[in-house]
């Protein structure tokens, strides 16, 4: 029977602490708010940073995969150790043929294009733009998700005999003045007519990595441009999904090795950069940040608590007389106790409340700073948790001192207490 | 017996200096008695009302509250005791101001784990009792010092206690008023309540049917004092 009703009766005490505490506050409301001040500006500014990094996280995450979290960068790199380190660049520039095969043995690997870039202007009659020439092959537009719209792909033939065609971006295209279906068109490219076979996506690569100004872009089979630039080519890797990424670059990295008979022990001669990696750093940074706001608004929140505290004790000792005579008609220690606990509890949640409302404030308000990329800022629901249970901790941490100092009054002393 | 108090020492520590507020007190009083307990200040009355109200432990020494020993009692014991079998009236009321007169009279039903709605009777039930049927709602500032004694008197009574603790219950009132609280006393004792009252003057403890003076922490004096039927039975009707 008592096992049955104690948890009862201590539900009711603690309903009955809450309504009290409740009364307490509202009668007090100018002082209680003041006092919860230290909770509302920590939770405010903790619930802020949290929306912010998240609306920046969403936006990062958007454009990698915008980018292709399963594509991984293969590029000439000189080792800063072992015997190549005094190499010449010549020697260390990735080959063509070095990837031959590649698909075969990586079964990590979906597609791989080699590219190869230069800079130059194009020309259609009076028309001349400057523009950025791609050298790719088919495999290309999988990898970068930018598929033809218009015309067609490279074939086998243009790819392999090299073959002067190209294909262009529509902003390329009305920059030249070409007609709405310039497909069969002619263009000059290094002093050669190019004849255009399709039209390209634009690039999605703006937001947070879409740094300084946007080149046009012309694409031309690889081996088209590999005959006017022979030195400087990379390669883009796409792994079978973003989770076999560490698992497809690995296999590059050994196949590459091989192919280049690198000795165990010494360094690799080329770098290979999985997009994945950028992102698992990204989340580490922003990690940290959080980790780093979580720890000031911590201090904040002390600060609060400690406020918190100090107006318990004003209030334990303002009602000496009331917590004699309940102590007198028959109020347990622990009933004193949990009364003013409880009571620092609310004040604290109160004020986690009002911060959270702040926070939400704050936070439609950065989503609409211009070109912040913070549009996508909002606060989520493992914040407002974890606001609501910090403020409890901090009420139960700094409420317990006056508390238990509430509860250990002796009643005959209290009802003296003037 | 209802209360037996056997050589009960209190000795508080103050500095270096030992003061015996209690010397060797022996006590014994029935159930609906009506004592009044009397001294100078800092003969002991007033703790030994602690100490019979459970409010205080007794340095040594025995006290049996209906045959139970609660001078042995842990601070949980004492509390509920206090809850449940003894109800305080206080010079200066203690009425908790923000409270209405009913909410105050429940306060001790709080901490016996009654419902909301059998406190509200029981508040109303006791209120009705001591003639305040119509200032439930009220809070202490809206009451005269008479009624508001009287709704302390009511909140010692709610619990139902076996015995009612006063501590001059009369000292902030004028005569007119105490006149009417020794009244309600009167008549409370009537219906069978066991009540201790502190008090300094002797035309208060003249109420009481048995009067103990204290000098020094002892028992002086213990005398019953010998009273008409028809003077109690004036005063009820002179109320009335």
């Amino acid at each position: 029977m008592i096992l049955f009703h104690a948890p009862l009766g201590f539900l009711r005490l603690l309903l009955r602490s809450v309504l009290l505490a409740l009364g307490q506050i509202w009668a007090r409301k100018g002082r209680s708010i003041l006092t919860t001040i230290g909770i509302v500006i920590g939770v405010a500014s903790v619930t802020a940073v949290i929306a912010a990094l998240t609306g920046l996280r969403a936006n990062v995450l958007a454009d990698f995969a915008s980018l292709g979290v399963n594509k991984i960068y293969l590029h000439s790199q000189k080792p800063d150790r072992g015997r190549d380190r005094d190499a010449r660049w010549d020697d260390l520039m990735l080959k063509p043929e070095e990837f031959d095969g590649v698909l075969d043995q990586c079964p990590s690997v979906a597609a791989l294009t080699r590219v190869v870039e230069e800079s130059t202007t194009v020309r259609v009659g009076r028309q001349e733009a400057d523009v950025r020439v791609i050298g790719i092959e088919p495999a290309w537009h999988k990898i970068e998700n930018r598929s033809v719209t218009l015309g067609r792909e490279f074939t086998l033939i243009d790819t392999t005999s090299g073959r002067p065609v190209c294909l262009i971006t529509e902003s390329l295209r009305d920059k030249l003045r070409l007609d709405r279906d310039c497909i069969g068109q002619r263009l000059r490219l290094f002093g050669r007519a190019h004849r255009i076979v399709g039209m390209v996506e634009p690039s999605t690569k703006f937001g947070v990595f879409g740094i300084g100004r946007r080149t046009e872009e012309v694409f031309v089979p690889f081996r088209t441009l590999r005959k006017v630039q022979d030195h400087w080519m990379y390669a883009i890797a796409a792994s079978r999904s973003p989770e076999a990424s560490e698992e497809a670059r690995a296999e590059l990295l050994h196949f590459l090795r091989r192919r280049r008979k690198i000795e165990p022990g010494e360094p690799d001669t080329f770098g290979a950069e999985a997009i994945q990696r950028f992102l698992d750093q990204f989340e580490e940074t922003a990690a940290m940040i959080t980790l780093i706001a979580g720890g000031i608004v911590g201090i904040s929140l002390v600060v609060g608590g400690v406020g918190i505290m100090n107006i318990m004790l004003v209030s334990v000792s303002e009602r000496t007389r009331e917590i004699g005579l309940r102590k007198a008609v028959g109020a347990r220690a622990s009933a004193i106790l949990l009364q003013f606990l409880v009571e620092a509890i609310m004040l604290c949640l109160i004020g986690g409340l009002i911060g959270l409302l702040f926070g939400q404030v704050i936070t439609s308000g950065i989503a609409t700073i211009p070109k912040a990329k913070l549009e996508r800022a909002y606060i989520p629901m493992w914040a407002v948790g974890l606001s609501f249970g910090f403020s409890a901790l901090v009420g139960v941490v700094f409420g317990m001192f006056p508390a238990i100092k509430a509860a250990r009054l002796d009643p005959i002393e209290a009802l003296r207490h003037e | 017996m209802m209360i037996e108090l056997a050589d009960i020492t209190k000795v508080y520590r103050v500095g270096v200096e030992r003061i015996r507020a209690l010397d060797g007190v022996d006590l014994a009083i029935e159930e609906n008695e009506y004592l009044a307990v009397m001294g100078p200040s800092g003969s002991g009355k007033s703790t030994l009302m602690n100490v019979l109200g459970c409010l205080d432990r007794p340095t040594s020494g025995t006290y049996r509250l209906d045959g139970q020993l609660v001078s042995r009692m842990g601070g949980g014991g004492l509390a509920r005791v206090r809850n449940r079998r003894i109800g305080f009236v206080f010079q200066s009321f203690e009425l908790l101001p923000r409270l209405s007169a009913a909410k105050n009279v429940a306060l001790p039903l709080i901490y016996s784990g009654i419902g909301w709605l059998g406190r509200r009777r029981r508040a109303r039930d006791v209120l009705t009792r001591v003639g305040l049927a119509g200032r439930v709602r009220h809070r202490p500032n809206q009451l005269s010092g008479g009624e508001k004694q009287r709704v302390a008197i009511a909140r010692a009574l709610v619990s139902g206690p076996r015995i009612l603790l006063a501590d001059e219950p009369t000292g902030n009132l004028d005569s007119k008023t105490s006149a009417e609280i020794l009244a309600l006393f009167d008549e409370l004792h009537c219906q069978g309540q066991t009540i201790v009252m502190v008090t300094h003057e002797e035309d208060v403890a003249c109420h009481a049917r048995r009067i103990l003076r204290m000098r020094d922490g002892r028992v002086s004096s213990d005398e019953r004092v010998p009273r008409p039927a028809e003077s109690s039975g004036q005063t009820e009707g002179g109320e009335t």
